[in-house]
């Protein structure tokens, strides 16, 4: 709109009616900060930052915004990973890192109440002393917020065994965009009426804005032991998965690296890896000592069967955390021999994994650039860093285009674009992919009947009709979108 | 998409049909003539009240496992496939659905329990049934067939409408394809058994829930806490050494008879209310009337006492009540007031003519 100038300035003095000066912030270089979120190469300055610190605020907020027709776009700690916090030029970003308060960790009923500013380390923190910890762990959790993840459904390296953001969120405060105060569940294992709350977790922030969540907490487990093998085939480790899991072994954690991933990370952090192996698994088992000590032999044995030519039970406590240091700090580690790399995330059915390892070194070849892979094995979340120089003309176009072709191969075998980062403004092409225009229409009804002025994170998630028709027809064409530059509808 | 492997012992039988696009079209019958449908499965669960509406829309023939893949955890089948056919082809396996639906009936569908959502004495450690779904294919109010999902652990593509269709009841549309995340049978289970009085039972069994010990169920019934236990042999053994309690012979038909409600219990006179609540809760009524599941998250409660005041205790202690048996058809778990609007405005983006079970939930 074309009075956007006079909006914004009803906009802060709207809002320093109730908010501390402190709190909004609309100089250009306040804002740089807010600029984009783990998605660096999307950027974008906001319209008007505020900070809100309580709920009651955000309510006031959303009703002021919702008046002045002006859209807002949530955000936690900013360490999305597909533009999900990108900023609305002509809109007001709503940071929500200051409802930072852990509201009550209720031991007896394995619970705790949270602002959504709470950051997810944190919490475990603060619960282990009562020997509980909260199970999702994505692996930005030193920074991630509990919000963001509720937001992504936010997965992490455990979540094959202790499930997604969704399945350890029992309650919900949300304020919708008219400003109301919806309670969604509690301290109790299920809610009346549709499951909503399956509904908001990774809903990009979309229905609602998250301003306190219950999650469950769960016992510390007595036990956590790693094993780590070495495999010459890519082939041969992806079997050994599949043998684990058919044996009927749940582990905690399992994790796969390539060989381009295993060297970078070796030199990195000297995690003690096999730098010549084609790919490493990293199998952790939790839960009581028993238990853990004879899924560790079953599994080491079950390597070997595979064709391991190396497994390595890690000694002590300190040599288990040097084999999970490797692993996540690959992604920096990438960034070591790189100058930039784009992380997709889509998911595949493990069956399909060497078929898709494959092609995604012949694609790699294709566009000519290096392709290093980081896979959650056990729930098939496929990690593919793709290395490239934005300093190059075209390399970063070139990365786009051949994640796309990634995500595509993902589809084309029965897997989805995205696992666990969300899809926000990046994988809006790869939703056309994914869904028909059908099943587009019913998430937009969806979204209208949360949010009816689609002013709550608009442009995000889901993609209009108009712009799968456009980006369809340029697909046609050729791999390769000309002035991929160009924002489409 | 070739390359999808398929268990050879599963392919579909003589009587598995793919009936979808013959639902297709009686959904757009229907919006052409202005008829509401009343979604109909096995009708296990005529405890609840169906849709007063003429014309039935019938999905039990809708049936056959479609793809089974033990070592990728999952399986697809059409709604109408009996929940005792997968359970048999799961258990050949060594695999079981880790929600345990009750069937309540011998005739029970998949679609009917992933609608119904109820989750047996497992749910509080394996997870409810809208916790194992992983994609669904079904017929919106549109008479468009939509598919979300898929067969895959991970995927935050799009919003989660499979969870959203688990407890529906049918109000959004007629599911006609559900894929489950399936889990490894356990190698052992054992049942253990702890005198308690009711009144010290929640806090009892919070404490044994905070152990890290496979527990696998934890209800009270009969003056006692059920403990089960699931794992292996080493495992068990340990966890009894360190919490206690005797072996109990008969455990796997309490367990079973408390899923489907066949236990003496069930038998009482009075209305039977279903109270979900904080864990740990205090229990303030006679020790008659009640039985605890879900690690007393879940109470069964007979009571003649008025609806009003059952909802208002479950409030009061941070929970919610709903009828769940009396001698008529029960509206089951209908949406709080202050979700009602929204609730409605849900269902209409699913079904904007009002087609799928009208008045059931509560919702028109």
């Amino acid at each position: 709109m074309n009075d956007w100038p006079a909006r914004r300035d009803a906009l802060i003095t709207g809002l320093l009616e109730f908010m501390p000066k402190d709190c909004v912030l609309h100089e250009d270089e306040t804002m740089r900060a807010y600029e984009c979120d783990g998605l660096s190469m999307y950027r974008q300055l906001p319209g008007v930052v505020c900070l809100a610190e309580t709920a009651f605020q955000v309510q006031a907020i959303l009703r002021l915004c919702r008046r002045l027709q002006i859209p807002v776009v949530p955000r936690g700690a900013g360490t999305g990973l597909s533009g999900g916090a990108l900023p609305h030029q002509q809109g007001l970003l709503l940071g929500l890192a200051k409802m930072n308060r852990i509201l009550e960790i209720d031991v007896d009923n394995l619970c705790a109440v949270v602002q959504p500013g709470v950051c997810n380390l944190a919490l475990s923190e603060a619960t282990r002393p009562s020997g509980l910890y909260y199970a999702p762990d994505p692996s930005s959790q030193i920074a991630c917020t509990i919000g963001g993840n509720v937001a992504e459904n936010s997965g992490g390296i455990h979540c094959l065994k202790y499930g997604l953001t969704v399945h350890n969120v029992i309650g919900l405060k949300i304020a919708t965009m008219d400003g109301e105060l919806l309670e969604i569940g509690g301290k109790t294992l299920d809610t009346l009426g549709y499951d909503l709350l399956a509904l908001l977790c990774g809903s990009e922030g979309l229905l609602g804005v998250v301003v306190e969540i219950t999650v469950r907490l769960l016992p510390v487990p007595e036990q956590a032991q790693v094993v780590l093998a070495a495999f010459d085939e890519i082939t041969k480790a992806g079997n050994a998965v599949a043998d684990i899991i058919a044996a009927g072994i749940i582990p905690a954690g399992l994790e796969m690296m390539d060989q381009l991933a295993i060297r970078a990370a070796e030199d990195f952090v000297h995690a003690n890896y096999p730098t010549q192996a084609a790919a490493i698994l990293l199998c952790e088992l939790d839960g009581a000592n028993a238990e853990v000590s004879e899924s560790i032999m079953r599994v080491r044995q079950l390597m070997l069967d595979a064709g391991a030519f190396e497994v390595h039970t890690a000694k002590d406590e300190a040599e288990r955390v040097a084999f999970w240091k490797g692993r996540k700090a690959a992604f920096p580690a990438v960034g070591r021999i790189a100058a930039d790399y784009y992380c997709m995330d889509g998911t595949i059915p493990r069956r399909h994994l060497a078929m898709v390892l494959t092609r995604i070194t012949e694609l790699s070849g294709e566009y000519g650039l290096s392709v290093a892979n980081v896979f959650h094995a056990g729930d098939g979340n496929l990690h593919p860093l793709i290395l490239f120089d934005a300093n190059e003309q075209g390399q970063m176009q070139r990365a786009e285009a051949l994640g796309q072709r990634i995500l595509e191969l993902c589809v084309e075998v029965g897997g989805t674009i995205t696992g666990e980062h969300g899809v926000g403004m990046e994988k809006l092409n790869g939703m056309c992919t994914q869904f028909r225009p059908a099943e587009l229409s019913q998430f937009h009804a969806l979204k209208a009947a949360f949010d009816p002025s689609g002013l709550l994170n608009p442009g995000k998630a889901v993609p209009t009709l108009h712009r799968c028709a456009e980006f369809g027809a340029m697909h046609v064409h050729g791999g390769n979108l000309a002035h991929p530059e160009l924002e489409r509808f | 998409m070739g390359g999808i492997s398929r268990i050879p012992s599963l392919k579909d039988s003589d009587v598995d049909q793919d009936l979808a696009a013959d639902l297709q079209s009686q959904v757009k019958e229907a919006i052409a003539q202005r008829n509401s449908l009343a979604i109909v499965g096995g009708g296990s669960k005529g405890f609840l009240q169906s849709a007063q509406v003429e014309t039935k829309l019938h999905l039990a023939g809708h049936a056959g496992i479609i793809d089974y893949e033990p070592s990728e955890l999952f399986i697809t089948a059409r709604a109408g496939t009996p929940l005792a056919e997968i359970e048999a082809v799961l258990a050949e396996r060594k695999q079981m659905l880790g929600c345990e639906p009750p069937h309540f009936g011998a005739t029970a569908t998949l679609g009917g329990s992933v609608a119904c959502g109820f989750s047996g004495p497992r749910r509080p450690y394996a997870g409810s049934v809208r916790d194992h779904i992983l994609g669904v294919k079904l017929l919106n109010g549109h008479g468009e067939i939509l598919q979300f999902g898929g067969q895959v652990m991970k995927n935050v593509a799009g919003f989660d409408v499979s969870r959203l269709m688990v407890g529906a009841r049918g109000t959004l549309g007629a599911l006609l394809e559900i894929t489950l995340k399936v889990l490894p049978l356990p190698e052992l289970e054992q049942t253990l058994l702890f005198k308690c009085a009711l009144a010290d039972a929640p806090k009892r069994m919070s404490a044994l829930a905070r152990c890290s010990i496979p527990l696998s169920g934890l209800a009270w019934a009969e003056g006692h806490i059920f403990m089960r236990l699931a794992g292996s042999e080493a495992a068990i053994r340990a966890a009894h050494a360190q919490v206690g309690g005797e072996p109990a012979a008969t455990g796997a038909s309490f367990w079973q008879s408390l899923r489907e409600q066949t236990h003496p219990f069930f038998n009482g006179s009075q209305p039977l209310w279903r109270l979900s609540a904080p864990l740990a809760s205090k229990i303030d009524v006679p020790e008659g009337e009640v039985c605890m599941d879900w690690g007393g998250a879940l109470r069964w409660w007979h009571t003649a006492c008025p609806a009003t005041e059952v909802e208002d205790m479950a409030r009061s202690q941070g929970g919610h009540a709903s009828l769940f048996r009396d001698q008529q058809p029960v509206l089951g778990a209908m949406p709080p007031a202050g979700l009602l609007s929204l609730h409605q405005r849900l269902k209409k983006s699913f079904d904007p003519h009002g087609l799928f079970n009208p008045g059931v939930l509560g919702l028109h």
